[in-house]
């Protein structure tokens, strides 16, 4: 096994773990906030305030 | 730049925290790839000269799609760029289909762009002395790693296509000044300029791959519901983005027009590396080599951002299931519709032939484009200046949209000529996904909510 086919294999563990992260991170989202919410966003008013960055809007860290 | 685990109520929105620069990343960020690779095929087409009429051609084509763009985007500042563009100017049938257009000429893109990286990595490994190396993992690993950055916000997203498009478009510039422009040391113009090999034909023919000079500058418009102060940032962004390209494809087309004849410069994998190549410059040749990744990897970047705004924006309004409409509430990003397209990417990127990909991007660039002429011809008759504000009024309306009218027709014949069966192909397709919607799936579009802008009933109405 040369150097060349390990960094192949290292590419495919990576994708896997990314792609894993992601799947995870996605069920647990999904499962952890209402419906209703993850889709509550609205098409974006310039001028709408609720759509700004909530950092200074005084929004938790 | 912290992230926020932060909702407001019941609400959750996409995070507004890019600028002009991000802006600027995002369009040229897609591009650039196209002056690493690709925009010589022009130069099979019909040879040094007709790439470079292509360049020009295509170069009008396209600062009259950023100019129109400009100005109807700093007004209809949402996500999906020209698909809530078009639902809000002519109807949802004609926003489904640019909506698809958006979403396929970005994603094909993206698998290109993935297939090339692959390949290259594949090169230095048997260049190296490697044996029975592969490009599939490679590929894999370029769609994962850039969905999953997506994935975790769009601000380190576009600030990291910020640093390497810079470095891509800076390495062209230093391999320009590099070949001594005003002298005939590495310059054999007078030499390898031949004339047109194929004629005017010839010069509509290179039209097709003149394209991929510019083609995705459109896609700045996808960070509308991301930028702070998008009637100033979107315009600012799409205006420098597309001079940049414009400065960029003709330094491009002058240093390799200078450097090799017409009959290898047609059919080059990467064409810039190869110019390095002939300076012997090893310092010069690790740079390109390093911008032909950056370009290929920004491009893939760009476009998995610009996808999955599309679809978002689709799902939200339930043209699509609704669930695509979703935010991330603590990255503030469209994570489902990201986790969606990367199948599809990967689909194509692993089982479809290079060209075949590059051209329905192509196509679905090119259909998306001539709605655009339709759109601002509309736009401006149902909203005249002065009935709503503008970020900015593009200048010789109607002018622009003729011109990108006509320049779309010459290149339908373009494309015609090599992929006729392509574009039938697909023609069909986009017919049948609209039976579909209009038929089935427009009955679960929310008909009133869908339009969003606080503006007057158009003229007429």
């Amino acid at each position: 096994m040369n150097n060349f086919v390990l960094l192949e294999y290292a590419a495919w563990g990576i994708s896997a773990l990314l792609g894993l992260w992601m799947l995870a991170d996605l069920i647990y989202t999904d499962r952890t906030y209402s419906e209703e919410m993850l889709t509550s966003s609205q098409e974006g008013d310039i001028e709408d305030s609720l759509v700004i960055d909530p950092t200074q809007q005084g929004g938790q860290k | 730049m912290s992230q926020t685990t932060a909702v407001h109520g019941e609400r959750i929105s996409l995070l507004r925290v890019l600028g002009p620069g991000h802006v600027w990343a995002l369009g040229v960020g897609i591009v650039l790839v196209g002056e690493y690779m690709g925009w010589n095929f022009a130069v099979g087409k019909g040879g040094a000269i007709a790439a470079l009429v292509a360049c020009w051609f295509a170069g009008l084509l396209y600062t009259c799609v950023a100019m129109i763009d400009s100005e109807v985007t700093s007004t209809v500042a949402a996500a999906g760029g020209q698909y809530a563009q078009a639902k809000h100017i002519i109807g949802p049938l004609m926003a489904f289909n640019v909506g698809l257009f958006l979403v396929f000429a970005y994603t094909m893109l993206e698998a290109a762009n993935a297939i090339t990286l692959g390949y290259l990595v594949q090169t230095v490994g048997s260049m190296s002395g490697f044996e029975n190396t592969h490009d599939k993992p490679f590929i894999v690993l370029t769609i994962m790693f850039l969905a999953w950055l997506n994935y975790r916000g769009v601000y380190a997203t576009l600030t990291f296509n910020l640093v390497i498009t810079a470095i891509a478009f800076v390495a062209i510039w230093v391999l320009f000044f590099a070949v001594q422009p005003w002298s005939d040391v590495y310059m054999k113009h007078d030499q390898l300029l031949t004339g047109l090999p194929y004629g005017w034909l010839g010069v509509l023919a290179a039209m097709h791959f003149g394209m991929w000079y510019y083609l995705g500058i459109e896609g700045t418009t996808q960070a509308a519901e991301e930028v702070r102060s998008p009637a100033r940032a979107l315009p600012l962004g799409t205006m420098t983005g597309i001079m940049t390209l414009l400065i960029a494809a003709t330094m491009t087309w002058y240093i390799c027009a200078g450097l090799m004849p017409w009959e290898y410069l047609g059919q080059a994998v990467t064409p810039l590396f190869d110019a390095a190549r002939l300076t012997d410059s090893t310092v010069l040749m690790v740079l390109l080599f390093i911008g032909t990744i950056f370009s290929t990897l920004a491009s893939a970047n760009g476009c998995i951002n610009d996808a999955s705004r599309a679809w978002f924006s689709m799902g939200r309004d339930r043209y699509l299931p609704q669930a695509f409409g979703a935010v991330h509430p603590k990255y503030r990003t469209p994570y489902r519709s990201i986790v969606f397209l990367v199948p599809v990417a990967l689909v194509f990127a692993i089982f479809a032939p290079l060209d075949q990909v590059i051209t329905f991007s192509i196509l679905s660039g090119l259909l998306e484009y001539t709605f655009m002429a339709f759109n601002v011809l509309m736009f401006r008759k149902k909203w005249p200046l002065g009935t709503i504000p503008r970020g900015y009024v593009h200048p010789f309306h109607p002018l622009p949209a003729i011109v990108l009218l006509i320049l779309c027709t010459a290149t339908y014949f373009a494309v015609f000529l090599g992929y006729g069966t392509q574009l039938i192909a697909m023609m069909v397709f986009y017919i049948m996904a609209s039976l579909w919607f209009a038929l089935h799936r427009y009955k679960f579009v929310r008909r009133g909510a869908q339009f969003t802008m606080p503006w007057p009933k158009p003229v007429g109405y």
